[in-house]
């Protein structure tokens, strides 16, 4: 098929694109946008996270033929140009980056999360995380680091 | 593979009709899942994603007592509009996998999927949920939420029907849903429980997840809670039932289930569980509507 939607705010074209595939494929391989992490392609890590029409999904779990005229924007969606967005900030001044394998797709679940709730309690953010693996940290810092861009966010 | 993408209801009708096998998709939690993996590649994909109909819920036109819930209709939407319509449900659309999961998978992929461990089926089980399933050739069937289940995995839609919505009574009490599991997020049932209490109609159901190869109700339990409701007067409220009512409430809940050992538990600890769940849930679905 040729596959049409938008990219980070950029229309895109891709021809010879299987259906069936998954969006993180399409994403990954297609467009090399390689943010999107693949680790487990089954929804169970998270490290894949995107919106899809502004709803946030496990791209291995959306099949290219599905995404046809959606809008998707990657974790490369949130930075303006070199300059980091406040979430990615706050994960490096927290300390809740380490091999960095999980960090895109913490990123973009805080995202989410502070779209709807701009302070949340600590157990709403565990509950927000709660489809995010991360085999380093123990995820005390990535509770910091939500909480820090929260803070950030709100004096911005 | 064919690919199909259907704008509307009665266009997803018409390829599920000349596509017989044609495997439909709308979230993709378990479908996507399956091809990723190679272990499924369907002939075509039906992709419901854009049928409109299928997101939408209000009151049922043929009884407004009951509310119609397009099959399309995710977890999260479920938590967020539902929760004192359906409220079992909700709880159940909580306990789903993850936030990314609940914001695609779907109550009709739930169905369609009909695992024994879905966490949808205790709890429409026991709220006496009608399913509506329909097709080009023979129009809207209604399957109760009892005849629907097979098998594992086998639901009783013909080849060229789709789900359209579940029917469902509305309340905003006397329904609990519980689920033990290794963690509190991402997890799939190691054995679920629900239950329904209707003081109006003066009816107790049930429902068992993940202890039987199919979702299951368990009767005797029913009956027994249902009779000790009445004999002891309690149906009006103002009193719970005696602790040993309950407690037997639960023995007969384990009795009904058929579960086995498998990697998420052995049969031993999910009869234990389900006692457990049945006697809290009662407790707390009885004093909640007391
Ligand atoms: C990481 C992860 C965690 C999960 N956790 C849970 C959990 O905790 N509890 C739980 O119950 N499930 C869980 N699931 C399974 C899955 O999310 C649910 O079964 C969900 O309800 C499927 O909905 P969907 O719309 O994504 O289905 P899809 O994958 O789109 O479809 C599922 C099945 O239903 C069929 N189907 C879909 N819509 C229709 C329709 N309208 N008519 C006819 N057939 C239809 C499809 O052909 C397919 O057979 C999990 C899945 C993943 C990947
Ligand atoms: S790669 Fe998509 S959830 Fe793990
Ligand atoms: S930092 Fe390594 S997996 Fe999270």
């Amino acid at each position: 098929m040729r596959l049409e939607c938008t990219v980070n705010d950029e229309a895109r074209s891709l021809d010879g694109v299987w259906e069936g595939e998954s969006l993180l494929y399409v994403l990954r391989e297609r467009l090399g946008l390689p943010g999107s992490k693949n680790a487990c392609e089954q929804g169970e890590c998270g490290s894949c996270s995107v919106y899809v029409d502004g709803i946030l999904a496990c791209s291995c779990l959306v099949s290219a033929g599905q995404v046809h005229g959606a809008r998707v924007i990657t974790v490369e969606g949130l930075a303006e140009g070199d300059e980091l967005h406040p979430i990615q900030r706050a994960f490096v001044e927290a300390g809740a980056v380490q091999c960095g394998f999980c960090t895109p797709g913490f990123v973009m679940v805080t995202h989410d999360l502070l779209a709807r709730e701009a302070s949340p309690t600590e157990p709403e953010i565990r509950e927000a995380l709660a489809g995010n693996l991360c085999r380093c940290t123990g995820y005390q810092k990535i509770v910091d680091a939500v909480q820090l861009a929260a803070k950030m966010l709100e004096e911005e | 593979m064919e690919f199909l993408q259907p704008s509307d209801w009665q266009d997803a009708l018409a390829a599920k009709a000349a596509f017989p096998d044609a495997v439909p998709v709308r979230g993709g939690t378990d479908v996507m899942v399956e091809m990723n993996f190679d272990r499924g590649r369907p002939a075509a994909l039906l992709d419901l994603s854009h049928v409109k109909e299928l997101g939408e819920w209000g009151r049922d036109d043929t009884d407004d007592t009951c509310v119609r819930i397009g099959a399309g209709v995710t977890y999260t939407r479920v938590l967020r509009e539902l929760g004192t319509t359906v409220p079992g449900l909700a709880q159940a659309a909580r306990t789903v996998g993850s936030p990314q999961i609940r914001n695609r998978g779907t109550i009709g992929g739930n169905l369609g999927a009909a695992s024994p461990a879905g966490d949808c089926h205790p709890v429409l089980l026991a709220a006496d949920a009608v399913y509506e399933v329909e097709s080009a050739a023979r129009g809207v069937r209604r399957i109760g939420a009892d005849e629907f289940y097979l098998g594992p995995k086998r639901n009783s839609l013909d080849a060229d029907e789709l789900i359209r919505a579940i029917v469902v009574r509305a309340t905003d009490t006397g329904q609990q849903f519980a689920k033990i599991g290794t963690r509190n997020a991402m997890v799939i049932a190691a054995c679920s429980f629900a239950v329904a209490i209707n003081r109006e109609v003066r009816s107790v159901r049930t429902g068992i997840g993940s202890a039987g190869p199919t979702p299951l109700r368990a009767p005797e339990a029913e009956t027994y809670l249902t009779d000790m409701m009445t004999q002891g007067e309690l149906w009006e409220g103002g009193r719970l039932p005696d602790a040993d009512v309950l407690k037997r409430f639960g023995d007969l809940v384990a009795g009904a289930a058929r579960p086995i050992d498998d990697v998420r538990a052995t049969a031993a600890y999910r009869r234990h569980s389900l006692r457990v769940m049945a006697r809290r849930t009662a407790t707390w679905a009885l004093r909640q509507s007391c």
